[in-house]
């Protein structure tokens, strides 16, 4: 009866000290070439990417000569081409991650690594200078994120393994960056069962919560859910001061006018070259939108004016006339 | 010789007034939403397109009944511009509004049972009716769904070429009202013609007496 309980207990510990235990991939054909032009480590990061690039792995079970299909936890699933494509694709996974997940099964050790922050990286570096990461930092400091779970961090809003520039990069059209940005906020903000894993509050329904927001697609596909929801700053190019819902912008007037906060964070990078572009006050956002009363037409209100007054004075002019000859 | 006529049908009268009524209200608002800064505004914002869109819809359904009450009716023979010596109307007309009214001479075209407008009358709302006023509600829909609106035309944004056709016709609105309003003071008292915008008796030619 020992023997018996010490045969079954022998690949049991086998598995948990890794000594017979392997995994691989499913769809082992991938082709990796085309990777390899930007990212000198491909065939190293595919001991990673064998399982972690796809939604299950096989666990191959030595001892017994046996394959078990396991499900990959979706928060640790890495897609290849958004990985080979976003602003990190040159590195190799060991680069941020623990040497110990080298060892399959993983270790302990390697699972309570703390995760690098992006200051750790591109703090006080001057190749990075200009995204000003302590700024950043310091705002996400004081934002509501922060103070409302202590485990929050850069990766629940920027995917590490998925991130790219969007608003900067010429080849991203405005309403893309747009939509990429909110998407960002909706992952959580509209997906219950993620918003959950983060805090205790009751489900909230965005569409709701936005019901006063007249032409509400409009907006939604035409402005980042950060214009309203953080606090601006001159330091950070993208504002990170994430504000409680009730000091959010309601004001229209605060987008719909001559001084647009739009021109502060979502057009910030175009509105350093101008205020103006073809006669329009905060010329810049034309290229994407009409904003009511912040794109008014400098020359064209002058002419308007100008007529008006040509008018108020031919029609003085007559009245003058009229009394003058009592008619 | 002139004499009291009853000139304006009560329906015109009701569809002048619902009209004059929405144009004020749509230049206050709409000069409130382009004027607009976050500290200082003649409606807010919020109310002045809600009062925008609402009065606008008014005008749209108001101005339908006019197009089509014209197409069925004998009204529309008060708008009719024969394009043979118009330029010499105009300029006859023109020239009663710049001297000859100061000179105390006879107005070139009187009103009668069948000329509701003198020529140039005719002309501005024609222009107003038949251009202005649907280029502003055909615009004003266009920004209600932006949606519906071309995405670009030959390279500039479709909304762009929509908002400058409506805030400049909407100009050219406030423009004609002004004058409008004014030359309504030239009647047969300074307020005659507003009278007789609300009873509907206006002076008119009477051949008979000017015989």
């Amino acid at each position: 009866m020992k023997n018996s309980i010490l045969l079954l207990l022998i690949p049991i510990i086998g598995i948990q000290t890794g000594l017979y235990a392997q995994s691989r991939s499913v769809n082992p054909d991938i082709n990796l070439e085309k990777y390899k032009e930007v990212n000198d480590f491909v065939d190293e990061n595919e001991a990673c990417f064998k399982c972690h690039a796809e939604s299950k792995y096989v666990l191959i079970d030595e001892f017994f000569d046996r394959e078990i299909v396991e499900s990959m936890c979706p928060d640790n699933i890495v897609d290849r081409d958004d990985y080979y494509s976003m602003v990190h694709k040159s590195f190799a996974c060991l680069d941020c991650h623990a040497y110990e997940y080298e060892q399959f099964p993983h270790p302990m050790e390697a699972r309570l690594e703390q995760p690098f922050q992006c200051i750790d990286c591109h703090g006080y570096d001057e190749n990075y200078a200009h995204f000003r990461f302590e700024d950043i930092e310091s705002e996400y400091m004081e934002s509501v994120h922060e103070e409302a779970n202590e485990n929050f961090n850069c990766w629940k809003c920027h995917d590490p393994h998925a991130y790219n520039l969007s608003i900067r990069d010429d080849g991203t059209t405005m309403k893309e960056a747009i939509a990429y940005n909110n998407d960002i906020c909706l992952s959580c903000h509209s997906d219950f069962s993620r918003f959950e894993l983060l805090t205790d509050r009751d489900e909230i329904n965005i569409l709701d919560t936005h019901d006063w927001l007249p032409n509400q697609k409009a907006h939604f596909g035409s402005v980042r859910c950060i214009e309203c929801h953080t606090s601006i700053s001159d330091s950070t190019l993208v504002a990170h001061h994430v504000q409680p819902s009730d000091l959010a912008v309601k004001k229209c007037s605060e987008c719909h006018s001559k001084n647009s906060i739009l021109m502060a964070s979502l057009y910030k990078h175009e509105a350093k070259e101008s205020r103006r572009r073809y006669g329009f006050i905060n010329g810049v956002i034309l290229n994407e939108a009409y904003v009511i009363g912040a794109n008014r037409n400098a020359v064209l209100s002058a002419l308007g004016i100008v007529l008006f007054l040509i008018t108020l004075a031919g029609i003085s002019i007559h009245i003058i006339a009229r009394i003058i000859y009592k008619k | 010789m002139t004499k009291l006529s009853y000139h304006y049908p009560l329906s015109i009268r009701i569809w002048h007034g619902i009209n004059a009524v929405c144009i004020l209200f749509l230049i206050a608002t709409g000069i409130s939403m382009y004027y607009v800064e976050p500290d200082r505004n003649l409606i807010e914002f919020s109310s002045a397109i809600k009062i925008h869109n609402i009065t606008g819809i008014i005008l749209s359904i108001s101005y339908l009944f006019f197009f089509i009450a014209n197409i069925k009716t004998g009204n529309r023979k008060y708008y009719k511009m024969p394009l043979k010596g118009i330029g010499k109307r105009l300029y006859k007309q023109s020239m009663y509004y710049v001297t000859g009214m100061f000179k105390g001479e006879k107005k070139p075209y009187p009103l009668t049972e069948e000329r509701k407008f003198n020529p140039l009358q005719k002309l501005f709302y024609v222009l107003i009716m038949y251009i202005g006023v649907p280029l502003v509600i055909i615009s004003g829909f266009g920004l209600l769904f932006p949606e519906s609106v071309i995405k670009a035309f030959f390279g500039v944004s479709g909304i762009l070429i929509t908002s400058i056709l409506h805030t400049a016709m909407g100009f050219f609105i406030s423009l004609f009202l002004v004058i409008h309003i004014y030359v309504s003071t030239i009647g047969h008292t300074r307020t005659a013609n507003f009278k007789s915008i609300l009873n509907g008796y206006g002076w008119i030619e009477d051949p008979a007496k000017t015989k």
